[in-house]
Parts: structure tokens; sequence; C-alpha cells
């Protein structure tokens, strides 16, 4: 890449930093100039987040048909998979799938909701009754 | 306490740290290209069987922490590391080494790291950072992929140091023990050994996944993409590729372009290997590539294209890098070093 091509198209991190990049100059020396960001890679992640949005909305229909329990949906909205949220609370992966079951959920005890409530950062109520 | 400190923007986070801790210690003459290069930086695998963010798991750098861990090995500079149990604990250890003057880096994970873009907090563990200093409750913050410095709070900071799932920091600190001065000679070894062990990793691991034959192997499987996986995920698989190979931190190209850098600087530690200076040249070459390859990817996400044959083109692209790659580190293994 040559140094007057490095791309300067902003993206989301443009409103944080520029980015350093490595380009070579008119004598094939090499050096260094900031970019606001690439057009491609701008897109990629705006693909990766539209994925995301789906992910949540589907999970949400999840919940509201009674298919799953709210923590499947706060779990996508949170980016995490069970493993994340194994971690987070100290539940096994087992028991956080058996969790997403909206019968079992609805038996859970106020003290593992609590946990759940403080990784997703809602209060239980709000875990509970998801609008 | 503010630490005198000199902040420097890297490209990517490991080798920022590595390179300032570094000069911060009396190594001068360290630069981001030579630690990436030293520390053998350059990689490239695709795991079949692991996802990342529901993607495919890919990666154009070696593992988190050999870079650091490398560099100072090849310098013979003692290094502290070490993990925390106690949150408690970590952060009084950080606090001692402000109180002793010492700038110290920090594993963190981005999804809580306030300053970074909502777009860029996904649960990525392996970022890594500068604390050089604390006014109050605020530590100041020598983020190497930043142009100027940054600050959290104590709860910010200790969040970010015990982030969890894949590469959980465990409040790791770490940090070169003692300022040591460097010779020419023990960068001249350090870029060959660099250099040998990346050769390695790029030709000889056993296996069809890693180093160039990962790129081909991928190459094949992208061929496959749109018939096995159907177009839409076929599309959100081919942008996280991108985005692993041009994201903050790979300089562009995969970091293939620093390392094009790292073998023109080493040219001038080794200034009768010439042929540093072509292979300088080869692993530009290979960069522009990525990014070709990186634009058809594009066309396929945005939708502009999508019939088997784009996929066949990306798939020939990288096949076609896999073998200027090939040819490049094994003439990179066959230089007959001048001193």
């Amino acid at each position: 890449m040559k140094k007057e091509e490095i791309p300067q198209d902003p993206g989301a991190l443009n409103r944080l930093t520029k980015e350093l990049s490595y380009a070579v100059d008119d004598k094939g020396n090499y050096t260094t100039a900031l970019s606001a960001g690439w057009e491609v890679k701008n897109t990629a992640l705006d693909v990766a987040w539209t994925d995301v949005e789906k992910r949540i909305n589907d999970a949400k229909q999840k919940v509201l048909n009674g298919e799953a329990s709210p923590l499947l949906y706060y779990m996508e909205l949170k980016l995490m998979d069970p493993a994340i949220v194994a971690s987070y609370t100290g539940f096994w992966k087992w028991q956080i799938k058996k969790h997403m079951k909206p019968g079992v959920f609805k038996k859970l005890s106020e003290n593992k909701l609590k946990k759940y409530a403080d990784v997703f950062e809602v209060t239980v109520d709000e875990l509970k009754n998801l609008k | 306490m503010t630490l005198e400190f000199n902040h420097l923007q890297a490209a990517h986070c490991e080798n920022g740290v590595t390179t300032s801790l570094l000069r911060h210690n009396g190594v001068e003459k360290i630069t981001e290209p030579l630690a990436f290069g030293i520390g053998s930086g350059l990689f490239y695998i695709y795991i079949p069987f692991m996802k990342i963010n529901h993607g495919p798991a890919i990666s154009f750098r070696t593992q988190p922490g050999l870079i650091f861990k490398r560099t100072c090995k090849a310098l013979e500079i003692p290094v502290y590391r070490k993990k925390f149990s106690s949150h408690e604990k970590a952060m009084e250890a950080l606090d001692e080494c402000i109180k002793n003057g010492i700038p110290a880096a920090c594993q963190v994970g981005v999804y809580y790291l306030t300053y970074f873009p909502k777009e860029y907090r996904f649960h990525f563990n392996a970022h890594n950072l500068i604390v050089f200093g604390k006014e109050n409750d605020n530590y100041l913050i020598s983020d190497p992929v930043m142009e100027t410095t940054a600050s959290l709070t104590s709860y910010e900071l200790e969040r970010v140091r015990f982030a969890k799932g894949a590469f959980a920091p465990k409040g790791q600190l770490y940090y070169p023990k003692e300022k040591r001065i460097v010779t020419d000679d023990q960068i001249r070894q350090g870029i060959k050994t660099g250099i040998k062990r990346n050769v390695r990793d790029m030709l000889r691991i056993p296996g069809n996944i890693a180093g160039v034959k990962g790129i081909v192997f991928t190459a094949k499987r992208i061929k496959k993409w749109r018939d096995k996986l159907g177009v839409e995920k076929s599309r959100s698989y081919l942008a996280q590729l991108v985005r692993m190979q041009e994201e903050i931190g790979t300089g562009g190209g995969g970091f293939r372009f620093i390392y094009g850098a790292f073998l023109q600087q080493a040219h001038a530690y080794f200034p009768s290997n010439d042929e540093l200076m072509e292979l300088s040249a080869r692993f530009t070459k290979a960069g522009d590539m990525w990014r070709n390859a990186a634009v058809q990817a594009s066309g396929i996400y945005k939708g502009r294209l999508g019939k088997q044959e784009d996929y066949n083109k990306m798939g020939d692209y990288m096949i076609e890098i896999a073998e200027l790659e090939k040819k490049a580190f094994t003439d990179l293994s066959n230089i007959k070093w001048s001193q």
C-alpha cells in the first residue's frame, strides 16, 4: 500500500481515534500515517451489528412466544453466549441452558435471578418481565 | 501521581505495549515493526471447530502475549508477569507499581472498556494497555492504538482487568523488570531468531489449518460456503474474515505491511543482505493482495456480488496469496546472514 492510498473513510472508531497504518512512500520506504477508516471494513462491522440485532430480535420474539426464558434475550443483548454467561455468573453452561426454558426459569430462586440480573445490568423485575 | 512516560501510538496493542515499555526501559532502538518481527508476530490460522461471535475463528497473528514474551527474551530483558485471583490484590499490585515509578501493562477485555466506541465493544479479552499514573480515583492509561492517552476509574479498570470469557485476563499485570543496555548484536540475533521462528509457524506446523496451508484450507472452504451455509451466513462469515484482517490493530493487510516494515528495518542491521529489501517488497505485495481480496469479499457481503463464481474468485485470490507467502517464507529461511 502506498502512503497516499491509505483510505480515509471515517468509521465508528474515528470518533475516538485515527488508526496508525503502515505504507510505503515514493521511494518504497516504509513509513506510517493515520487512517480515518476504510469503507470495506466499516461495512464488515455493519454486517456484524446487523447480525447482532437480528439475534436480539429473534430472541425477543422467542421469549414473547413463550419458547424461551428472558435469559436468552438478555444474553443476546449483552453479546454473550452461554460460556460467557457461565463465567460471569458462576453457573454451569448446562444449568444456563436449562434456565432458558420458560418453565424452569419461572421456578428460579430470587438469589439465582439476582445473579443473572447483575450480570445483565437490569433489576430482577426487569429480568422477569420482558416487554 | 503521574509517571514520566511517553505515550506512543502503534498499529497493534501488544506491539505498542512492548515497544513503549522497552523504550521506557532504555531500549531506544526498538520500534513496533522490530518488536513484531522479533516476536514472530505474523501468522495465519483458521480453527474450523471453533466459533468466535458466531463466526469463523480466524487469526492473522500469533497467540496473545507471545510478542512481548519473545521480544523481551530475545533482548535478554527479565519480565514480571502475574495473574491474580483476588481483585483487591490485583489493584494493589498495580498501585504498588505506580508508587515505585513503574509503568505497567495490563491485559483487559474491551466489552466494558468505557472509552472505546460502542461498535467495538465485543467480548474480546486480549487487549493490552499501559497504566502510567493515578490521580485520585482515575488511572492514567496509555492505550497504544489511540492517538492520545485516556483514563479509567478504579471501578472501570478493575472491571476490564477481570473480564470473563475466552482469554480472560485474570488481572494480568506485566512489565520489564529492569533497565538493560541492548546491543546491536542482540537485536541482530533477535531478528534472525524471530524470522526463523516465523518461517516455522508459517511453513512447518503439521496439519492444514495453520500457516500458508491454513490460507489454502480457508480458500477451499470459502468456495463451498455459498452452498453449505447459504447466502446470508456466508456474507457474515466473509465480513468476519475481513474484520480479523483489517480491523484496528492489524496495520492493514493482515499485519503483512508491518512485517514488510520489519524486513526493511532488519536490513539496516544486515546491510549486506539486500534480499531483505526485496522480500519486504513481496510482503507489501502480499498485504496489497489481502486488501484486494477484502474488496472482493465486501462485494459479496454488501450484496453487489453473490454468484458462485464470485466465491471462487475470492478463494482463488487467497490461494494466490498463499503461494506468494510460501515462496517468501521459503526464501527467508534460506537467507545467508552476513553477520
